[in-house]
């Protein structure tokens, strides 16, 4: 079987089970959160290093944000992918899923022009459209596959599993092609902090703007997107918000005798309100 | 009386009928959106042998359904289906396009919308029509607590993809009539790329917790895998199901499946009952269809306390061994 060539494509997302609140606004304070590798992405790495170890093969990361997320490029070749790409230019900010997707192909096309598979999570934790890897293969004229929790290499095609709404299916797919991988299986391996320190002395990344790449300011980033965003807003709904606070037991008497109807209404059955009641 | 006004159409996802009906929940809402300019409500089907799913979208609100029933069409493969969904969508020039976001709707739409070169939005909570004829999309967006608004003001059609669960389908017409307009396949389609070689139904309990009365809901503040169980044993108590954060299902405590979130499922029950959950957007955007919601974590100003109807200052596995042990002693034998 011949090496395959392998692109991932990965995202840094804000770290979000540690987001600072800023409890007023009730928003996140992004400029303080902390940059992690998107989850899914991670299982795609993983994916693609499984494939690695086994057969041989060649792994390029390539991802595209601000200068910063050269962090999750430089994890990513400590874990074992070859190279690095960073797509960072001010112009491509705000690019929706679609010019996310055409100028991540434009990139692919250039660096990469012979590779057999690319391997994206099927989503983000911070925006979790799942468009993107959909996108790619449809803007490279590949064949793709999404959600997929298994695969296997048969040389010229790819064996997958995926559970696709209540089905579980077995996919075969011609090479070169797309996947998308959940976070079911591939449970990621972690990167040393010795591996890290290498990875940064002695990696290869290559840097790359909209001029590099050919594309005109007009179709990337948010000039380019058919999407825009008019608002937002709140979703803290006008509720009652009782706040309760105290002793665990005086709290529970007083939640029973106050919304105990809410309780036994939703549970159809009756509940005494009070303890000793009957 | 026929309407000339251009036309709304929401793609007939009809595998796994009779559970998953966000088809014709997206008839209702397109319904709905289509009576401020009098669109008319259309429906699109790509199969073998779907005339009955023809009748059921007209009986629930299609005016109009563009059919392709073919042999070939049978596989129900992403790939054919985009194909003759840009076909139809260049020829006859629809005004939007409602998906509704299964996991086939949700690798279909991205590229149905990549062929048309258009705005697509993911996971809408809400749909409006604005006084210009435009699709106000409310989605989920990253930053705390918070939705946006969307628009695609330019390009056409307008495409939004939408989770099971989030609008409620029309009552079964029998009286209703509707138009249907078939339409031949290409001669040649391409072979296909993707070829499926197995395919076995699992009937797991993957849409239980949707349709959940009561959700037992819990995060990272329960502490540790071997606390979280004591959820289930509540959830027993009341007759619920068990839901969990991205954190929790992340750390093994639990299942894939009970993932509560833009990822995982979206529930309406008429109590829910958190535990230790922070509340990022990913998880609450999941519940605003939940009708009461008792809350409990230490911290007070977590995003999940502010959205509760009770918010319960306190430790969160405390407070759920005390809630069996009071649950126990109420229940009438």
């Amino acid at each position: 079987m011949t090496m395959l060539k392998m692109v991932v494509c990965i995202k840094q997302v804000p770290m979000v089970s540690e987001l600072p609140w800023d409890s007023r606004t009730g928003t996140l304070k992004r400029e303080i959160a902390e940059g992690m590798m998107n989850p899914a992405c991670k299982h795609a790495l993983e994916a693609a290093l499984r494939i690695k170890h086994e057969h041989g093969g060649h792994i390029t990361v390539i991802t595209m944000g601000p200068p910063m997320a050269a962090e999750v490029l430089y994890e990513a070749l400590t874990l074992g992918a070859d190279r690095g790409i960073l797509l960072t230019d001010k112009q491509m900010a705000g690019a929706d899923t679609l010019i996310t997707s055409f100028t991540i192909a434009r990139a692919i096309e250039k660096e990469c022009p012979e590779f057999d598979l690319v391997i994206c999570g099927s989503q983000t934790s911070d925006s979790e459209t799942a468009q993107v890897g959909p996108q790619l293969a449809e803007e490279l004229k590949i064949p793709s596959a999404a959600y997929i929790e298994s695969l296997e290499c048969w040389g010229e095609t790819i064996r997958m599993k995926r559970l696709s709404d209540d089905f579980l299916e077995t996919l075969e797919m011609d090479l070169p092609g797309l996947v998308t991988i959940t976070t079911r299986h591939f449970h990621p391996r972690y990167a040393t902090l010795s591996g890290l320190e290498e990875a940064f002395q002695f990696s290869d990344i290559t840097i790359l703007s909209a001029e590099d790449l050919g594309l005109s300011p007009d179709c990337i980033g948010m000039k380019a997107s058919p999407t825009r965003i008019l608002d937002v807003f709140s979703i803290t709904a006008e509720k009652e918000n009782y706040v309760m606070k105290g002793a665990v037991k005086k709290i529970l008497e007083e939640v029973f005798e106050k919304f105990g109807d809410k309780i036994s209404s939703a549970m159809g059955k009756d509940l005494k309100t009070h303890e000793h009641s009957d | 009386m026929k309407k000339t006004g251009k036309e709304i159409w929401v793609f007939g996802d009809y595998r796994n009928y009779f559970r998953n009906r966000v088809t014709l929940q997206l008839l209702a809402k397109a319904t709905d959106l289509a009576k401020k300019a009098g669109n008319p409500v259309c429906a699109v089907i790509f199969g073998s042998n779907i005339k009955e799913y023809v009748n059921e979208y007209i009986a629930h609100g299609a005016e109009k359904v563009y059919v392709m029933d073919h042999i070939s069409l049978k596989g129900y493969n992403v790939e054919t289906y985009v194909i003759l969904m840009e076909m139809l969508a260049k020829k006859y020039k629809p005004e939007m396009v409602l998906v509704g976001a299964t996991c086939f709707g949700r690798e279909f739409a991205p590229r149905v919308a990549k062929r048309l070169a258009t705005g697509l939005t993911a996971d809408c909570v809400d749909l409006e029509m604005n006084d210009d004829g435009l699709l106000l999309q409310t989605a989920p967006a990253f930053g705390g607590n918070l939705l946006a608004k969307i628009i695609t003001p330019i390009h056409k059609p307008q495409m939004a993809t939408v989770r099971p669960g989030v609008f409620k389908e029309l009552p079964h017409d029998y009286q209703a009539t509707g138009e249907v307009i078939t339409v031949p396949i290409p001669k040649k389609l391409p072979e296909n790329r993707v070829r499926l070689i197995s395919s076995r139904h699992e009937s797991a309990r993957i849409n239980k917790i949707e349709d959940a009365k009561i959700v037992v809901c819990g995060g990272r503040g329960m502490g540790s895998k071997q606390k979280f169980r004591k959820l289930y044993a509540l959830a027993e108590l009341l007759g619920g199901e068990v839901g969990a954060t991205r954190p929790v299902v992340y750390s093994n405590w639990a299942d894939h499946d009970s993932l509560i979130g833009q990822a995982g499922r979206q529930i309406k029950p008429l109590l829910l009952l958190s535990f230790g959950i922070s509340g990022a957007i990913q998880h609450t955007a999941a519940l605003i269809d939940a009708k009461f919601i008792i809350a409990v974590n230490k911290n007070p100003d977590a995003p999940m306390m502010k959205m509760a109807d009770v918010a319960i200052v306190a430790d969160a596995n405390q407070v759920c061994s005390a809630m069996i042990r009071e649950i126990k002693k109420r229940i009438r034998e």
